[in-house]
């Protein structure tokens, strides 16, 4: 109990001090998984709703298999990009080995199954009649697509937080693809894994703090955002 | 060639028949009544039209276009088109979002759109709920934007899937007479389906019957209410006292039936021997003491079975072999002084029967 309230204490020390190397850690972790789920939104978005708008064989099948994917273990995803941008791999000559790309990398692929599949499902929860309204009214198919995303729009937007979440709180990436290089691919999630082992608990506790603050403001941002729009 | 016409149209769902060859002709300006019970293929046959659906065999023309050709783009028709479905549909936004909806995606956004759209708030009484969560509003008014969003670009031809289920009579009332102005108006022409008879009766120039996905009878109104084709009808539009009987002889135009062994004499020109359904109108009936007051052909003395009195009228179950049914007003029944058990007189003229061939003849 101590610990924790030692803990919120240094969290808060930290954040108002604007610790120069806590800040650049946080803003690190912000900006590669903000990264991560923007380009994985760009793809899982219009593959998700191309899946739920077209009827084709094995349609079902395409949906068990991208669900099974959302628990993709993290280390196996930073196992195979590994494989891939190593040295020794087919990307190696890309140099991405051990650089927050790399973190991305590994992130995009692994939220791309679970932004995909939710995406579906959003879509699916859309009425049938909406999709009929914006038709018979006009609208062309993509004005259609348009019109049903948008009616699912909290959702989707409840999908990317989910994303967003899973993205800034995965270690097993950005361990094996980043290196947790101080100063250059240290992540929240890498620097409490490392104090932990370091014995160092306090200051794990307050990353791990701020890491929930950071994912709670992303989320109240969104959710204002939407009310707006 | 009508304005709309269907051409052996058909449709399945896996097994189930869903319209089968149904030909239908609506033209130009008229508002057409599709009428027909829950899972008929009403709603099936204007999806069809509307082309939110491929028919599995037939064709649709409108305005002299076969519009059923797959190689065709559906929206150019769509867009001389709208539809408002049985469950109001609104977008989860405002009520002026929502209906300047199918100007926007043509392509118009401007001041004319703004005006057009805000007059037609006007025209349909909410005037002052342009800003309005469109979510938020009652059903009645939910489906009144509904319909000012399928006119709002006013389309040639206007589709209604049954656009009053589930309303107060209020709003069917206020629904109804926009559909009929905006008719008048514009010359729209509507294809409205409906299970209410009387609103078909309110609303419509012309009706259809659509049964287990085939198109039974099309007339005025009044033609399928008073003289249904088939006994189906009969019992769809309402008509009470169906009664099974045969034609025990026939003599210039005049039939008698022989219902449960009582005589009634009817107008028909089918022969001695058929088997025949009739329906007698309860509100044709006259019910009176004695026997000599009525020159109708038809004067059965029965007994008065039940009564049930249901505002100014009273309606009478006599059993005269049969049980018919005879609508009375409250005074008149108050001034026979008719009571359970009574014997009185049922008369009606034989014209006031209609006769059917028997449907399993």
């Amino acid at each position: 109990m101590q610990e924790i309230w030692q803990a919120l204490v240094q969290a808060i020390d930290l954040i108002v001090s604007l610790d120069s190397e806590v800040i650049q850690i946080s803003l690190r972790s912000l900006y590669i998984s903000a990264a991560s789920i923007v380009i994985a939104a760009l793809f899982c978005v219009p593959i998700g709703a191309l899946i739920h708008f077209h009827d084709f064989r094995g349609k079902r099948a395409v949906i068990n298999v991208v669900q099974t994917f959302y628990s993709l273990p993290t280390v196996v995803v930073g196992l195979l990009v590994f494989l891939f941008i190593s040295r020794s791999g087919p990307l190696g000559g890309l140099e991405l080995l051990f650089t927050p790309a790399a973190i991305i990398i590994g992130q995009v692929i692994l939220i791309m199954p679970m932004l995909t599949g939710m995406t579906i499902g959003a879509l699916s929860g859309v009425d049938k009649t909406i999709r009929d309204t914006a038709l018979s009214s006009g609208a062309s198919s993509a004005q259609a697509m348009r019109t049903i995303l948008f009616e699912a729009k909290f959702a989707v937007v409840g999908v990317l937080i989910l994303g967003f979440g899973r993205a800034i709180s995965e270690v097993g990436a950005a361990l094996m693809l980043g290196g947790n290089i101080r100063g250059y691919t240290r992540v929240l999630t890498t620097a409490i894994s490392l104090e932990t082992q370091r014995g160092d608990l306090v200051l794990s506790l307050a990353l791990g703090i701020i890491l929930i603050g950071i994912a709670m403001v992303v989320s109240v941002i969104m959710n204002i955002l939407l009310q707006r729009y | 060639m009508a304005f709309l016409q269907t051409v052996d149209l058909e449709q399945r769902a896996g097994s189930a028949v869903l319209l089968n060859k149904v030909s239908l002709s609506v033209e130009k300006g008229e508002i057409f009544a599709v009428i027909g019970p829950t899972g008929a293929g009403k709603t099936t046959l204007l999806r069809l039209i509307n082309l939110l659906e491929h028919p599995l065999a037939g064709d649709i023309y409108f305005d002299g276009e076969k519009i059923t050709d797959p190689s065709r783009n559906a929206i150019h028709v769509r867009r001389r088109m709208a539809m408002v479905f049985q469950k109001p549909a609104v977008f989860n936004t405002t009520v002026y979002e929502n209906v300047v909806y199918p100007l926007k995606v043509r392509g118009s956004h401007g001041k004319t759109a703004r005006t057009t759209v805000y007059d037609l708030l006007d025209t349909i009484g909410l005037g002052g709920y342009a800003k309005r969560k469109a979510k938020t509003l009652s059903g009645g008014e939910a489906q009144r934007v509904a319909l000012a969003r399928a006119v709002v670009t006013k389309p040639d031809l206007l589709l209604l899937d049954e656009p009053t289920a589930n309303l107060d009579p209020g709003t069917v009332k206020m629904i109804e007479r926009l559909v009929m102005d905006f008719n008048r108006e514009r010359g729209l022409t509507v294809i409205m389906s409906t299970h209410d008879m009387q609103q078909a009766q309110r609303v419509a120039g012309r009706v259809g019957v659509l049964m287990n996905g085939r198109l039974v009878q099309v007339g005025r109104p009044g033609d399928i209410f008073f003289s249904p084709d088939s006994a189906r009808i009969a019992g769809f539009v309402g008509i009470r006292n169906l009664l099974k009987g045969h034609i025990v002889r026939s003599e210039s135009g005049i039939a008698v039936v022989d219902v449960n062994g009582r005589d009634i004499e009817a107008v028909s020109a089918l022969p001695a021997g058929a088997a025949v359904e009739i329906f007698i109108r309860p509100e044709e009936v006259v019910l009176s003491k004695s026997a000599s007051d009525s020159s109708a052909r038809n004067n059965l003395r029965c007994a008065i079975r039940s009564l049930s009195s249901n505002g100014p009228l009273c309606t009478v179950i006599v059993d005269c072999g049969f049980p018919l049914e005879v609508l009375v007003t409250d005074r008149s029944a108050v001034e026979l002084e008719l009571s359970q058990g009574q014997e009185v007189y049922a008369s009606f003229k034989a014209s006031a029967v209609r006769v059917l061939p028997s449907m399993q003849s």
